[in-house]
C-alpha cells in the first residue's frame, strides 16, 4: 500500500494495514517465553523481568511453566549432554510458530566450560537460533535487546512466499530428533538440518 | 559428657554414636523417637489410611524442567495420594567439570570459574578458594584487603538470603511479590558490585594475597548508603511477611530436621543453625578478620521452614552490624600483598584446606600441590550437594506442595550442587 495514502487516512481518523503487518504485531508484541533456567543467565533473565528491568515492555513478561502455552525459548544458561535431551523434547512440545533465544556463552558454544567432557558446544547443534547473545552471564539489557531483535525478525515475517516462515510450510521439520546418550557421546552428535560443522575451502588453483 | 572437645572432634565421636547429642545442642534437643526411619528406598510401611487406597503408589519425576527446583534439579518422588513416600533426589543434570578443568588450569585461570559455583555468591566463592590457595602457599592478606573481603562477603550475604527468601515465597504461591521487592535490593547491591570489580554477578575480585583492585573513590560511602537503608528494606518485608497467616501455615512444622540428624548429615550454615546447633565458621574458625567484629549467631528452636526462614532474616541483621563495624574501621594501605606472585605460580608441593561460612553452608576447596603451575588434585565441598542429601527425610509424609516449600528453604543453587 502506498506510503503517502496511508498517511493521509491516518490524519483523516481512518488505520488501515495488512492481514501480515496485524498478525506479526499481536505475535511480536506478546511474545510468552518459558519459564526455563538452566543456570546463571537464568538468574540475570530473572532480573530481567523483575522491577528495574521489566520485560513487560515488552509483551514478554508471562514467563510460562509449560511449554505448551511458550512461544519463545530463552535457552539460559550451560546445556549438558545430560540436560540437552530435555531441552529439545521441550522445544518440540511448544506450538509453532516458536522462536529460541541462545543466551551466554555457554548456550552459544559451550563458553568457558567449552572443553568439559559434559557440555554441549552450543545448542544450535540441536535447535534452530534466532538469536544468540553473548556475555557471561549477559546483562538483563542484553536480553531486552535480543528481545526487540527477536522482535525485528517477526514482524519481518512474510506469511505466503518462499520466504515464509517455517510455521507456515508443509516441508519443515514439525520436530527435531532427540538426541540420546550413546556409549560415547551425544548420538547423533548434530542435526545435520540445522547445523554443519564448518567447511575447510580449499583454493585448487 | 559435656564438650570440652573442639567441635569437629564432637561431631565426628557423635556420628559414631559416642557422644549424646544432648552436649551439642543449643535449644531443647528433639526426642529420638521422632527420628525419621533409617534411609534407602524401599517402601515405608503404609499407614492405615493409606493401605485403603493400596496399588495406587504414584511415581513422578518432579524435574528437571519444573518450575520449582530452583534449576535443573529432579526428584523422583512416590506418592500416594498427595503424601511423598519416598523422594529421590537426581543430581547432575548441570555438572560442568568445574573440578577436572580446574586441574588442568592455573591456580589463578581457576578462579574466574569459583564464580559460576554459586552465581549468587561469587565473591564467598572467590575468597574460600583465595583461602585455600593462600593456606597452600603461605601467603599473608594486607589489612585493607581483609576489610575488603568481609565487606564483600557480607553483602553477598545480604543479596543471597534476601533472594532466597523472595524465592522461598514464590514457592509459596505469592506470585512475585516478595521476589520483586528482593530484587530491588539486589540490584542496588549488584550495583555496589559492579563499581568495584567491574562486573555484576560474576565478580573474579579475589587474588591469592589480596583483592584485584582497590575500591574506587566514594565506593565506601556508597555502601554505607545502601548499608543505612537496608533495615528500611527488612522492616518492611518483614511487616508484609513474617506473621502472615499463609506463611506460618504453610512452614511451621514443616520440613522438620532434628539437630542429631543434621549434624551427623555434616549439614552446614543456616540449616544447621535453625536446628539449633551453635556452629558458624566466622566464629568457630575466625578466618578474615571476623574475631574483630561483634556479631551474634541466630538458633532456631524447631529446624523446621519457618525457623530456616527466620534465621536467614536474623542473620541479614547481623550482617549489616558486620558492615557498620567494618565500614567504621576499614584502614588505607595496599590492598593486594606485594610479595604475592601472580605469574608463574608454583605452590611447593603440600595439600591445603580452606573453608569459609558462605550464605548456604561451609564452602571448602581442597587443594593438593604437586609443585606444578595446576593443582594436582581440586576438591570443593559444596554446601547446597550436603545439605540437599536429607531432602527424602524431611519430606517424607508431607504433601507434595510441602516438598516444593522445603526444597525451597534447603537454598540450593545447582552450578554448585551439580559443579
Amino acid at each position: 500500500m502506498d506510503e503517502g495514502l496511508r498517511s493521509e487516512l491516518s490524519k483523516q481518523g481512518v488505520f488501515t494495514t495488512t492481514l501480515e503487518e496485524l498478525y506479526n504485531w499481536g505475535r511480536r508484541s506478546s511474545v510468552w517465553p518459558l519459564n526455563f533456567g538452566l543456570a546463571c543467565c537464568a538468574i540475570e533473565m530473572i532480573a530481567a523481568s523483575m522491577a528495574r528491568f521489566d520485560i513487560a515492555r515488552f509483551g514478554a513478561e508471562v514467563f510460562r511453566p509449560s511449554p505448551r502455552q511458550a512461544d519463545l525459548m530463552i535457552v539460559a544458561g550451560t546445556v549438558t549432554k545430560k540436560m540437552a535431551p530435555q531441552v529439545v523434547r521441550l522445544f518440540n512440545q511448544m506450538p509453532e510458530p516458536k522462536y529460541v533465544i541462545a543466551m551466554g556463552a555457554c548456550a552459544i558454544s559451550g563458553g568457558p566450560f567449552k572443553q568439559g567432557y559434559n557440555v554441549l558446544k552450543g545448542i544450535d547443534r540441536y535447535l534452530p537460533v534466532d538469536v544468540h547473545i553473548p556475555g557471561c552471564p549477559p546483562r538483563p539489557e542484553a536480553l531486552l535487546h535480543a528481545l526487540m531483535t527477536l522482535q525485528q525478525k517477526i514482524a519481518a515475517q512474510r506469511l505466503t512466499g518462499p520466504e515464509r516462515p517455517p510455521h507456515a510450510r508443509d516441508d519443515a521439520p514439525a520436530e527435531f530428533p532427540v538426541p540420546q546418550y550413546g556409549p560415547y557421546d551425544l548420538n547423533p552428535p548434530h542435526n545435520p538440518e540445522v547445523w554443519q560443522p564448518a567447511a575447510v575451502v580449499r583454493d585448487e588453483a | 559428657m559435656k564438650p570440652e572437645l573442639d567441635e569437629d572432634a564432637l561431631i565426628g565421636a557423635l556420628s559414631t554414636g559416642e557422644v549424646e547429642p544432648e552436649g551439642l545442642v543449643a535449644g531443647p534437643a528433639p526426642a529420638l523417637a521422632t527420628l525419621p526411619p533409617p534411609r534407602g528406598f524401599e517402601l515405608t510401611p503404609k499407614s492405615p489410611a493409606a493401605s485403603a487406597a493400596d496399588g495406587e503408589v504414584l511415581e513422578v519425576a518432579m524435574g528437571p524442567h519444573h518450575p520449582s527446583t530452583h534449576g535443573v534439579f529432579r526428584m523422583d518422588v512416590v506418592l500416594d495420594g498427595e503424601r511423598v513416600l519416598r523422594l529421590k533426589p537426581v543430581f547432575g543434570y548441570l555438572h560442568r567439570n568445574h573440578e577436572k578443568i580446574a586441574e588442568r588450569t592455573t591456580y589463578l585461570a581457576s578462579m574466574p570459574y569459583t564464580d559460576r559455583l554459586d552465581y549468587f555468591c561469587s565473591l564467598t566463592n572467590n575468597w574460600a578458594y583465595a583461602l585455600a590457595v593462600e593456606r597452600l602457599a603461605g601467603i599473608g592478606v594486607p589489612e585493607r584487603a581483609e576489610y575488603l573481603r568481609v565487606i564483600t562477603a557480607e553483602l553477598t550475604r545480604l543479596l543471597n538470603h534476601s533472594c532466597l527468601i523472595g524465592f522461598l515465597l514464590h514457592d509459596m504461591g505469592t506470585m512475585g511479590t516478595p521476589l520483586m521487592y528482593a530484587f530491588r535490593e539486589r540490584e542496588k547491591i549488584l550495583d555496589l558490585f559492579e563499581a568495584l570489580t567491574g562486573a555484576r554477578m560474576m565478580c573474579n575480585y579475589m587474588r591469592f594475597g589480596g583483592c584485584r583492585v582497590d575500591a574506587p573513590a566514594g565506593w565506601l560511602d556508597q555502601v554505607r548508603q545502601v548499608v543505612d537503608d537496608f533495615p528500611r528494606f527488612l522492616e518492611e518485608f518483614e511487616n508484609l511477611i513474617t506473621t502472615n497467616e499463609i506463611l506460618l501455615a504453610r512452614s511451621q512444622g514443616v520440613g522438620v530436621l532434628p539437630a542429631a540428624l543434621a549434624i551427623s548429615a555434616s549439614v552446614t550454615g543456616p540449616m544447621l543453625r535453625a536446628s539449633g546447633v551453635d556452629y558458624d565458621l566466622r566464629k568457630v574458625d575466625g578466618y578474615g578478620f571476623y574475631p574483630r567484629f561483634e556479631f551474634r549467631v541466630p538458633l532456631g528452636d524447631h529446624g523446621d521452614v519457618y525457623d530456616r526462614y527466620m534465621v536467614r532474616v536474623l542473620e541479614m541483621r547481623e550482617s549489616l552490624h558486620i558492615l557498620h563495624q567494618a565500614l567504621r574501621d576499614i584502614p588505607d594501605g595496599p590492598v593486594l600483598d606485594p610479595k604475592a606472585k601472580l605469574r608463574n605460580f608454583r605452590p611447593k608441593p603440600g595439600e591445603a584446606y580452606g573453608r569459609l561460612e558462605a550464605p548456604k553452608g561451609e564452602l571448602g576447596f581442597y587443594l593438593i600441590s604437586d609443585g606444578g603451575p595446576n593443582p594436582y588434585r581440586y576438591r570443593v565441598r559444596p554446601p547446597s550437594l550436603i545439605n540437599l542429601t536429607i531432602l527424602e527425610d524431611m519430606c517424607r509424609g508431607h504433601t507434595v506442595a510441602d516438598a516444593v516449600v522445603i526444597l525451597g528453604s534447603v537454598d540450593i543453587v545447582l552450578g554448585e550442587v551439580d559443579r
